[in-house]
C-alpha cells in the first residue's frame, strides 16, 4: 500500500486512459466480437462505473482501514468522466445514429433518463476538478462534490435497468455502490454533530 | 406438407466456399418466384445475404449457459446432444417419446434462409436446414380440440452453468398458437450452413419462427405439448409488461425500454448503419392474415 501511494498521479491518468484508444482499436479490428458497437459502449460505461466506485472507496479506506489514497481521487473522478463522455459518444454517434432518436430516447426510456441524469450531475464536478475551483469555491466545493453520491447511484441503477431480466453482474455493482454509500451514513452524521459542536467557536 | 416456402437463393449460394463470389450476380441469374402455399402464388423473395458462420455462432443468447453473448459459445460445448428425444404429449393422438433419430428420416429437410431479429434490436440472416413443424405435429397427430403448442428446452444443470442463477424460471418454455405452429414458415431447425446446428445455437433441434422476436424460437427442444389454451412463456412470466405472448416483430410497437423501429445487422463493424425494421420481420405477406382484426399494440 505504501508502494501504491508513492505512485505519481500522472501514472494513474496514463494507465487509466490507455484502455480508451485500445478498446476502440479492438472494436475496429474485430477484437470485440461481431457486435463491436454494443461491446465498446458497454466497456466504456463499465470502466466509468468502476472508476466511480474506486473513487467512492477512497474515503472509507482512509477512515476504516487507515489507507490514504486521497491523492488519486481526482484522477479517478476525471477518468470516470472521460469514459462517460466516450460511452455517451459511442451510444449517440455509433449506436443510435440519429440526433432526434437520441433526444427521444433520453425522454422516453427510463434507463437512459436515469443514466443521463447521472451524467449531468457529474458535469459540474468534472468542470470544478481543478485547484483553482477548489480555492475559489471553498466550502461550497465540498458540498457541490457530494453530487457524486446520487450520480453513482443513478449510474448503477442505469446498469441494473438496461439488462434483460435481473442479472447478477449489475446487481453486484449496485450493491457495491450502496455499500460504499452506506458506510458514509453514520460517519457523516457524526461529522455533522462535530461541526455543530465547533460552531460556537468560529 | 414440406416445401411450402422456398428462398430464391439456392443452397449453393450460401456455402462459405462461395461467399467471395458476386452474390448479386448469382441471384440475378436465378429464376424469380418461389412456390408458396401449394404453388398457387409465385413470389420473388428478396435476396438475403447470410451472416458468416463465425457471426452466427459467436454471438448468441442462450441464458442456460450464461447471459453474456459469448457465454454460449464458450460453455455450450459440454452439452450432450446424442441421444436426443422429444416428448410429444398433451392433445395428440400418438403421445410418446420420439427419438430424434426416428423423427429425422420421416421429415423432409430443407434450406431456409431467414432473417433473424432479436428483441434487443440486432439482426442476422441465417441459412437454416430443417423441416416444417407441421410435419412433426402430424407425426404425432394433433387432436381436434388442440389450439396451442407449448415447447420446453432441456434443463440439465450439470451441463448448463447458467441455470444456477434464477435469471429466468427454468426450464425455458415457449408457445405458439396452433395456426402459427402449422404455418409453412415455422421450422424445426437441425442445421446451419449444412452443418449440424452448433450447441450454442440450440443443438440438436430448435424452433425457428422468423416473423417473431428471436426468443420465441426456443432452443434444444425436449418437449412439445399440444394444449387447448395459451401456454405460459418464459419471458412473459419474467416480465409481462415487456414481453407478450405473440412477440411478433413490429417496428411500430416499441419495447418499453427501447425502440423497435430500427435494427443493427450483426457483422457491419464499428460504423454499421442501422436499418429500418420490417413489419413481421419482412414476412408480412406470408403471416399478416394470421392476425387479421387483432390489435397488435394490445397483443404485442
Amino acid at each position: 500500500m505504501a508502494l501504491l501511494r508513492r505512485l505519481p498521479v500522472w501514472v494513474v491518468y496514463l494507465l487509466g486512459a490507455l484502455p480508451a484508444p485500445y478498446l476502440f482499436y479492438l472494436g475496429l479490428t474485430g477484437g470485440l466480437g461481431v457486435e463491436p458497437i454494443e461491446a465498446l459502449e458497454h466497456e466504456y460505461g463499465l470502466i466509468a462505473l468502476q472508476c466511480l466506485i474506486a473513487g467512492l472507496a477512497i474515503t472509507p479506506l482512509r477512515r476504516h482501514l487507515g489507507v490514504n489514497l486521497l491523492k488519486f481521487r481526482r484522477a479517478l473522478g476525471l477518468l470516470a468522466f472521460l469514459y462517460l463522455v466516450l460511452h455517451l459518444a459511442v451510444w449517440a454517434v455509433l449506436d443510435v445514429q440519429m440526433l432526434s432518436a437520441v433526444w427521444a430516447d433520453i425522454l422516453k426510456r427510463p434507463y437512459i433518463t436515469v443514466g443521463m441524469a447521472g451524467f449531468l450531475l457529474l458535469l459540474p464536478l468534472a468542470l470544478t476538478s481543478n485547484n483553482l475551483s477548489v480555492r475559489r469555491l471553498g466550502p461550497r466545493w465540498r458540498r457541490l462534490h457530494r453530487l457524486v453520491y446520487p450520480a453513482v447511484l443513478l449510474g448503477a441503477l442505469h446498469f441494473v435497468m438496461l439488462r434483460k431480466g435481473l442479472q447478477i453482474e449489475p446487481l453486484l455493482y449496485f450493491a457495491a455502490v450502496a455499500g460504499l454509500l452506506a458506510l458514509r451514513i453514520p460517519v457523516r452524521a457524526g461529522a455533522r454533530e462535530g461541526r455543530r459542536g465547533r460552531a460556537p467557536q468560529s | 406438407m414440406a416445401g411450402r416456402w422456398t428462398n430464391t437463393l439456392t443452397r449453393a449460394d450460401v456455402t462459405p466456399e462461395r461467399l467471395y463470389l458476386n452474390r448479386r450476380q448469382i441471384i440475378a441469374g436465378l429464376a424469380a418466384g418461389a412456390a408458396f402455399g401449394g404453388g398457387t402464388q409465385a413470389r420473388a423473395q428478396e435476396a438475403l445475404e447470410p451472416n458468416s458462420w463465425e457471426e452466427i455462432t459467436s454471438y448468441n443468447n442462450y441464458y442456460e449457459f450464461g447471459t453474456g453473448k459469448d457465454d454460449p459459445a464458450r460453455l455450450a460445448g459440454q452439452l450432450t446432444t446424442e441421444p436426443w428425444s422429444i416428448e410429444i404429449d398433451g392433445l395428440v393422438e400418438r403421445p410418446g417419446t420420439y427419438a430424434l433419430s426416428d423423427i429425422l428420416p420421416q421429415m423432409t429437410l430443407e434450406e431456409r434462409i431467414y432473417r433473424f431479429r432479436c428483441v434487443e434490436a440486432w439482426s442476422m440472416v441465417v441459412p437454416w436446414q430443417g423441416f416444417e413443424l407441421a410435419d412433426l405435429l402430424d407425426l404425432a397427430g394433433v387432436a381436434p380440440e388442440a389450439s396451442h403448442v407449448a415447447f420446453e428446452t432441456l434443463l440439465r444443470p450439470e451441463e448448463m452453468p447458467g441455470v444456477a442463477r434464477p435469471v429466468l424460471d427454468w426450464p425455458y418454455v415457449e408457445g405458439l398458437r396452433l395456426d402459427e405452429a402449422r404455418h409453412p414458415l415455422t421450422l424445426m431447425a437441425t442445421g446451419i450452413y449444412n452443418r449440424p446446428i452448433p450447441n450454442q445455437n440450440g443443438a440438436p433441434i430448435r424452433l425457428v419462427v422468423p416473423w417473431k422476436y428471436g426468443f420465441k424460437s426456443i432452443k434444444s427442444v425436449v418437449r412439445i405439448t399440444l394444449t387447448d389454451s395459451e401456454p405460459p412463456t418464459s419471458w412473459n412470466k419474467a416480465n409481462a409488461r415487456e414481453y407478450g405472448f405473440y412477440s411478433n416483430v413490429n417496428p411500430e410497437v416499441d419495447h418499453p425500454r427501447w425502440s423497435q423501429a430500427t435494427e443493427r445487422e450483426i457483422g457491419g463493424g464499428l460504423f454499421s448503419k442501422r436499418k429500418p425494421t420490417l413489419m413481421f420481420n419482412g414476412y408480412e405477406e406470408e403471416v399478416a392474415s394470421l392476425y387479421a382484426g387483432m390489435d397488435l399494440t394490445e397483443n404485442f
